[in-house]
């Protein structure tokens, strides 16, 4: 929540030229969820991270250049899974929707 | 120790509520999440002021350890119960610290915060307040705490467990990307160490899987229930996750945590260090 600008967090200080970046927003029935945790699953299913969403829902991973799958968790719902592709220098935006 | 005896669920913390002699702690990575909102009753540790020595790299003494103990109120005869996030990570740690210091009966929360979440239960950022105690710890019980001349000695000999990212184990990486302090001089993994990442022994939802699947993951990953074992991670908190599942779930004897682990290992000068995916020969590589 620190740092939250329109849009998704603050990416003050990183540079993200170097970074493979993948973010997004949680959401359900057009609200933000900022109870979900969103895990990111390597090309082969295995856990890499986990973070807990922001008050508005949103999530950052700093992956490296590949395929992933993002498995998001909520109270009161499905686990969701989204794949996503990464590259360094680019930011991968994902809206998940429960 | 085994699952019914470690673990606890979170039907059961709920029934214990209000049971004065169950004392609630949270441990977490991100010590700002208990002021957010905690389990009613619970009492906050913070591993990096409570938990560790404030100059040199160690924890607090024992006599600190009273201290700390007396002034949050938890008495010797009180039941433990810890949880946190990120799977426990911390919470894990602080049931291993427990342990060195001999606390009796010692607890973690099966899943832990994230659990408790998804499970819309009630949080509360309600101050806790209990009575000072006077508590009495007893020294440290080595026989769960590894140091570097054991594990440089239990190389082609024990179980060396590596619980990091097959990333951090093989040398591609030297820590997670958001805590960029606290590296070593070098990457890679102590030779004949098996890579068992810490998140294969949770479930999703940050719950211990079963026995049988916990004994079939180190087992197919090489460790030999019959020598002992010795966890690691990058400087121990990861590697109390699993040093929990083999001692306090599976019940394994002569498993240790190596605390000091891959900040430690890492920067030691002469010791043989294996890069790759692979455990590697006990002289490690060069080049």
């Amino acid at each position: 929540m620190c740092g939250a600008t329109e849009g998704g967090l603050s990416l003050d200080g990183v540079d993200v030229k170097k970074e493979a970046i993948i973010q997004g927003q949680v959401t359900k029935g057009g609200e933000p969820v900022g109870t979900a945790y969103v895990r990111l699953l390597d090309r082969t299913g295995e856990f890499t991270a986990e973070v807990p969403t922001s008050a508005t829902g949103h999530f950052r991973f700093f992956a490296g250049p590949g395929e992933w799958t993002l498995r998001t968790l909520a109270p009161q719902s499905e686990p969701v899974d989204s794949k996503v592709t990464a590259a360094t220098g680019v930011i991968a935006e994902v809206a998940v929707t429960l | 120790m085994s699952r019914e005896s470690a673990l606890v669920n979170a039907d059961w913390v709920e029934q214990h509520l209000d049971d004065p002699k169950v004392v609630l702690v949270e441990v977490d990575e991100d010590t700002t999440a208990y002021d957010k909102g905690h389990i009613r009753g619970a009492i906050k540790l913070d591993w990096t002021t409570d938990l560790q020595d404030q100059v040199r790299r160690d924890f607090v003494n024992k006599a600190q350890f009273e201290a700390l103990l007396s002034d949050r109120g938890v008495a010797n005869d009180d039941t433990v119960v810890l949880y946190g996030g990120n799977n426990n990570w911390f919470a894990a740690y602080a049931y291993w610290y427990f342990k060195l210091y001999g606390h009796q009966d010692v607890k973690l929360l099966d899943g832990g915060r994230k659990k408790w979440e998804l499970d819309s239960r009630e949080l509360t950022a309600d101050a806790t307040s209990r009575e000072k105690t006077s508590y009495t710890a007893t020294e440290q019980d080595l026989s769960i705490r590894a140091f570097r001349d054991e594990v440089v000695a239990a190389i082609g000999t024990q179980n060396l467990v590596d619980v990091r990212s097959p990333d951090e184990f093989a040398g591609r990486l030297l820590a997670p990307a958001h805590l960029p302090q606290e590296q070593a001089q070098r990457a890679g993994h102590i030779p004949t160490a098996a890579n068992v990442p810490w998140s294969k022994a949770a479930n999703d939802d940050g719950t211990f899987k079963s026995d049988d699947e916990l004994k079939e993951i180190y087992t197919e990953a090489g460790v030999d229930w019959n020598k002992d074992t010795i966890a690691y991670c990058r400087i121990g908190e990861r590697s109390s996750h699993t040093w929990f599942v083999l001692k306090e779930i599976l019940g394994e004897e002569n498993v240790k945590n190596y605390d000091g682990s891959w900040t430690e290992y890492g920067s030691l000068v002469g010791v043989p260090i294996a890069l790759g995916d692979e455990p590697g020969l006990p002289e490690g590589q060069s080049a």
